[in-house]
């Protein structure tokens, strides 16, 4: 998903000259592609994540769209108060982008799995949410925010190289997106993120219900869901991130300010997992049902 | 502007500003009225490139006040330099008021919002890369306070600022030497601080934060010399220009009462 994600960045930087890549030290043997054609829109701050937020502000007010990038909760929960108050209260064109978003990096342990990071951001009033799903959306939600640069946090997965959804040009915020095998079923499976690659290699337990995918969305886009929602009798949502304040929460916290009581299942990590340290494969095996 | 002209601004900006935080109940006067000769001498003498009618000019210079708690100062001399009427100070603390006791976006003139400590210094610096990327020749201008100096993220954009050779980013550290709770030396102590930043390859200049002269003269250097970030020490008193409140920590939180309000309307009118 990075290299997809840092081949189209300079594809579009070609065109969009307001386009800004931060790293904090990471990305080696990636993100040189940016920097190679636009040496003068690349700064590597080092490791000193607070700074390049804060300097991602700076330079979006000046009228950049900056990315900054990083892995796991270094560019979030590091730098959470640099992402409140510098980019979002500001309203300012900042994308916040972390590899390895969930369990990508399982057997390195607590400090680099991602699964609150949802749970942060989706607090920030101003701040979509892009979690693709495969590499087509990778490029989808890129296009998205490219074309309205706002902030924004961009979650990529790791070991996920996979294309099962449609091209889709761009992307709308809190559409879902069926899959090209949907068969109009009313019983259906929301994920969002990378998760779709769990939910792709365990489709025998979703035999008979459709998927859908949901991979933009945000504080912004709850009131669209009611109506979304109401043409199938269940949804079971899916999430490599913890049941607690992640995308199934949201989805049931949409629905019930929408005034709707909607029963619906979430498939997500349990508090549990903060504890393993294991393959993203083995730590996903623990996902729980929570109704 | 006169030596006479900008004592008498930075008096009636002092006297603004006890009035707003007299009438608001609210803190920080002593944080206020250490930074107003610095403001004035910015804004007062135009160190700093602006225009109150074209407040979002492009070709302007920067200005962050980090210690945003410091917000009535700017305010008042926002007010006093045109951006909007003098009436509007009235509004400070209020409900509803875009006028938050912290410094806030909201307000003309006023390029960022803070109040939480550590935060101008990393915008800063992107400013100044900006700037220096589109081939802009704005400086970029932040104060802080002394106690703010203990949180880390000053210290990567310290870092980065010198590593990038930021000579666009003029830093003034409003050194009071008290903080909330006592002093910075007993708190967490800071010296020496001109030698921290000279290792950190910057420029420093101490200066008498309260004179003018001394002030205008450090910003000039800052502006002739190239290849580095800048640092100007000032050396301030916490209360300035209000005798009983010079010094003294408990006026980091205290709201003045009628009968000092009195007192210090009289010293600062004398």
């Amino acid at each position: 998903m990075r290299r997809t994600f840092i081949n189209h960045l300079t594809e579009l930087a070609k065109e969009n000259k307001n386009i800004f890549l931060l790293v904090g030290d990471v990305g080696y043997n990636v993100v040189e592609k940016f920097e190679n054609h636009f040496p003068d829109r690349f700064l590597n701050v080092g490791v000193a994540e607070q700074n390049m937020t804060s300097i991602a502000a700076g330079l979006a007010s000046e009228g950049y769209h900056v990315f900054t990038y990083s892995i796991a909760n270094f560019p979030t929960f590091r730098c959470a108060e640099q992402i409140r108050n510098d980019v979002d209260y500001h309203n300012l064109p900042v994308t916040v982008v972390s590899v390895g978003g969930g369990v990508g990096y399982g057997s390195l342990g607590y400090s680099h799995h991602a699964i609150q990071d949802y749970g942060l951001i989706r607090m920030m009033p101003n701040f979509k949410i892009a979690s693709p799903g495969d590499l087509n959306e990778v490029i989808g939600v890129l296009n998205y925010l490219t074309s309205n640069p706002q902030p924004s946090y961009l979650r990529l997965g790791i070991n996920n190289e996979n294309k099962y959804t449609v091209n889709k040009k761009n992307i709308v915020p809190g559409k879902w997106y069926p899959l090209p095998s949907n068969k109009g079923r009313e019983d259906v499976v929301l994920s969002t993120g990378t998760s779709l690659k769990w939910v792709m290699n365990n489709i025998e337990r979703f035999k008979n219900k459709d998927i859908f995918t949901l991979p933009l969305w945000g504080i912004g886009e709850k009131k669209k869901q009611r109506a979304i929602s109401r043409k199938f009798s269940s949804i079971i949502t899916v999430e490599d991130h913890l049941y607690d304040c992640g995308f199934g929460s949201w989805l049931k916290e949409s629905l019930n300010i929408s005034g709707t009581n909607r029963s619906i299942q979430s498939l997500a990590l349990p508090i549990e997992a903060t504890n393993m340290v294991s393959s993203e494969e083995n730590i996903l095996k623990k996902m729980k049902i929570y109704n | 502007m006169s030596d006479k002209v900008i004592k008498k601004l930075a008096n009636k900006i002092r006297l603004d500003l006890l009035k707003m935080i007299f009438n608001s109940k609210s803190s920080h006067i002593g944080s206020s009225l250490s930074i107003v000769d610095l403001l004035v001498v910015l804004y007062g003498k135009k160190i700093i490139k602006f225009n109150p009618n074209k407040p979002n000019l492009s070709d302007r210079d920067i200005f962050i006040l980090s210690k945003g708690h410091a917000a009535a100062a700017l305010y008042a001399v926002l007010a006093n330099v045109g951006y909007f009427s003098k009436k509007k100070l009235l509004e400070y603390g209020s409900n509803n008021s875009n006028f938050m006791a912290h410094v806030s976006h909201k307000v003309p003139g006023v390029e960022f919002s803070t109040g939480s400590l550590g935060h101008g210094l990393p915008i800063a610096c992107g400013l100044a890369v900006a700037k220096k990327r589109k081939k802009l020749p704005n400086y970029i201008y932040v104060i802080n306070s002394d106690g703010e100096m203990a949180e880390g993220s000053n210290w990567e954009a310290i870092l980065f600022a010198s590593h990038h050779k930021l000579d666009n980013l003029i830093l003034i550290i409003d050194y009071n030497k008290l903080q909330s709770f006592g002093s910075v030396e007993n708190t967490l102590g800071i010296e020496p601080m001109k030698d921290k930043f000279l290792s950190f390859g910057w420029n420093v200049y101490e200066v008498d934060g309260h004179n003018y002269n001394s002030i205008e003269q450090a910003l000039f250097n800052c502006k002739a010399s190239k290849g580095k970030p800048k640092c100007i020490i000032a050396n301030t008193l916490k209360g300035k220009g209000i005798s009983f409140m010079e010094n003294k920590v408990e006026w980091h939180y205290k709201n003045p009462n009628k009968s000092e309000f009195d007192l210090a309307v009289k010293e600062l009118t004398l």
